[in-house]
């Protein structure tokens, strides 16, 4: 736990750029997982946390994508389409936001993971419906045999996600990619989901990007964090780190933003005032129109270095 | 489900109801009548068409005309045509048979080439494919059947000598080659514009449903993309090309007009045509009425097999 920047990295991320038409939705990001561990990537809505998901997916339809992505030795962006489908599901596998839309509404949810292990693994038909039953059970489903046979619509947002999170884990994936797996459930619900994530990394030691705008999360659940605003990363610190001693303006107002629980009943959750640019060609640091501490030298786009060892912070005016 | 069919089976009754008195009301309107021809005729007195007036019970008012017709309707007692005197259920059962035959074959043929298009244009959005088939279906959907039909007529039967250039079999034939080869220009001329139709609706319902979340976990899977196509997309958009499908039924009764006549093709779309220049109104009356109620079986059959393919739809009240 808390490891810095990992020595052998299972992904190792080079300066990913992902652009729509004109518009820069990721630039040029650069960042590493190491195996079991699990880094957090978090930044407002339209930031491009997803979109880096989902440019490490490939899914990404009518985009732009450089840079070079480093899975097991091969470069996942450059592979073939061919290829690239025979590593998605067995080697690098994503959850999404909302389980609700995410599962097919008119296939049975036991067929769903036959589907995925079938999609990469030699399994008979008897032998894939075993292993679906342990996954289910796997992920906290309880009477899984029942659960096979059931349809999403037939089952509460938590157990859609469960039965997610069973079909992306089913052929064993080196990396998972989790987008906002619980912004759509119930905060007890949420804990439980967490909860199971957190015993899978443990179990397989897998990698996990787990991409979220919710702080408490990251904080129980990551090892590291990356904090993306605009498109870039501009903080990057072993979490216990970033929560002691956020150093970019951005993580500092971020963490400032959580509502405590001390706080007077009328006084206002703070904010950072103004809004993300859009993701245009913007001269300088991003973030430096919303900034208190903006100066001159923001006009240039600040590098990410590093100001202690695994802690990277892209600023001019940070200490 | 059998209290959703008798729900679904009286509410039909009522709206073959409203539908039989606003077309019997609308023919009942409709100028000249009838016997219009016959007073053309010089030798027909006036006697004359009082006395078929009054053999057929014309002279009577409307709403007693109607519940004879109604009523005649309901038990299978269709009337008989003004011109021959012969059983209109006769007349209709005579030529249903052929154009089930043909509506049967170019529905069922435009289904699968179309939908099989379909998913392909979506499956390879702006490719080549993709706009070759927009550009067939809008040449398609443009020409005039009419005028394709006397085309291919004119190709395939009077200067190749290919095919036979109408009706469904050859006088003293009767064979099944000779009954295909009648067959396959008014078919192809008919399923043309049906392809295309059936080809763009897939593309689009296709295209809709390959944007959703569950397509992209779909493709998460690593799973082959034909796979994605088929299995995941094809699945969602059968709900809606299952509907339209139960709106196109009556197709299969009703025949289709212009082709029919090109080819000369003895069936219920010439059938129509020809008791709609005779104004004849038992067997017009009679085909509407079939039709109508091919709409209201077409439509509860596509409700039934979409509950049976969509497990979100339980059967309710209708």
């Amino acid at each position: 736990m808390n490891a810095p920047a990992p020595a052998l990295p299972l992904l190792e991320v080079e300066g990913l750029s992902v652009a729509f038409g004109r518009a820069l939705a990721v630039d040029g990001i650069s960042f590493a997982v190491a195996r079991g561990e699990t880094l957090g990537l978090v930044g407002e809505s339209g930031c491009g946390k997803s979109t880096t998901a989902l440019a490490l997916m490939r899914l990404l339809a009518g985009a732009r994508i450089a840079g070079a992505a480093r899975l097991g030795g091969d470069d996942l962006l450059a592979l073939d389409e061919g290829a690239m489908r025979e590593r998605r599901g067995a080697d690098i596998a994503m959850i999404f936001q909302d389980p609700g839309t995410a599962l097919h509404p008119m296939i049975r949810v036991g067929d769903q993971i036959v589907e995925a292990l079938h999609a990469h693994l030699p399994l008979s038909e008897r032998e894939a419906r075993e292993r679906a039953r342990a996954l289910l059970g796997k992920v906290g489903i309880a009477a899984p045999e029942e659960r096979l046979a059931a349809y999403p619509h037939e089952m509460s947002g938590g157990m859609c996600q469960r039965v997610m999170i069973a079909m992306a884990i089913a052929c064993s994936p080196r990396l998972l990619l989790a987008d906002e797996p619980t912004t759509a459930l119930d905060v007890t619900v949420q804990a439980q989901i967490l909860d199971v994530l957190r015993d899978l990394v443990t179990e397989t030691g897998m990698g996990v990007i787990l991409i979220t705008h919710d702080l408490g999360v990251v904080a129980g659940m990551t090892d590291r964090v990356a904090v993306m605003y605009a498109g870039r990363i501009v903080e990057l610190a072993p979490t216990v780190t970033l929560f002691a001693r956020p150093v970019h303006p951005y993580t500092s107002g971020l963490l400032d933003c959580i509502p405590r629980l001390d706080s007077g009943w009328d006084e206002p959750v703070p904010a950072i005032p103004g809004s993300v640019q859009g993701a245009m060609d913007l001269p300088g640091c991003r973030f430096a129109p919303r900034c208190p501490r903006a100066s001159a030298a923001c006009a240039e786009v600040p590098r990410l270095r590093e100001i202690e060892p695994g802690h990277l912070v892209a600023c001019w005016n940070a200490p | 489900m059998a209290r959703f069919l008798g729900y679904r089976l009286i509410q039909s009754a009522f709206l073959l109801l409203g539908v039989s008195i606003v077309s019997f009301g609308l023919m009942h309107l409709a100028p000249g009548g009838p016997l219009s021809l016959y007073t053309l005729n010089p030798t027909v007195t006036a006697q004359d068409i009082e006395r078929v007036k009054a053999l057929f019970g014309l002279d009577r008012p409307v709403h007693v005309q109607y519940l004879k017709w109604a009523a005649g309707m309901a038990t299978g007692n269709w009337g008989y045509s003004f011109f021959g005197g012969r059983p209109v259920v006769d007349i209709v059962l005579d030529r249903l048979p052929a154009t089930l035959l043909l509506m049967g074959t170019a529905l069922a043929l435009a289904l699968v080439i179309g939908v099989a298009v379909g998913i392909l244009s979506a499956g390879r959005r702006n490719s080549v494919f993709d706009y070759a088939s927009a550009v067939a279906a809008m040449v398609a959907l443009s020409l005039p059947t009419f005028w394709f039909g006397l085309l291919s007529i004119f190709t395939f039967a009077q200067t190749l000598r290919w095919l036979p250039a109408g009706g469904m079999v050859s006088t003293g034939g009767g064979g099944f080659v000779d009954r295909l080869e009648h067959l396959i220009l008014p078919v192809v001329v008919l399923a043309l514009v049906l392809v295309a139709q059936w080809s763009r609706y897939t593309r689009s319902t296709m295209l809709e449903i390959l944007d959703q979340d569950f397509i992209r976990t779909a493709r998460a899977k690593g799973i082959r993309r034909s796979r994605v196509l088929l299995n995941h997309g094809l699945r969602a958009a059968l709900v809606p090309l299952v509907t339209l499908a139960g709106l196109q039924v009556p197709l299969l009764v009703g025949g289709a007009l212009v082709t029919e006549t090109v080819f000369g093709w003895p069936g219920m779309g010439m059938l129509f045509l020809s008791a709609l220049n005779t104004r004849d109104h038992p067997v017009l009356m009679a085909i509407l009425m079939v039709g109508a109620v091919m709409v209201v079986l077409g439509n509860l059959l596509a409700d039934v097999l979409v509950a049976l393919i969509d497990p979100r739809v339980k059967l309710g009240h209708g």
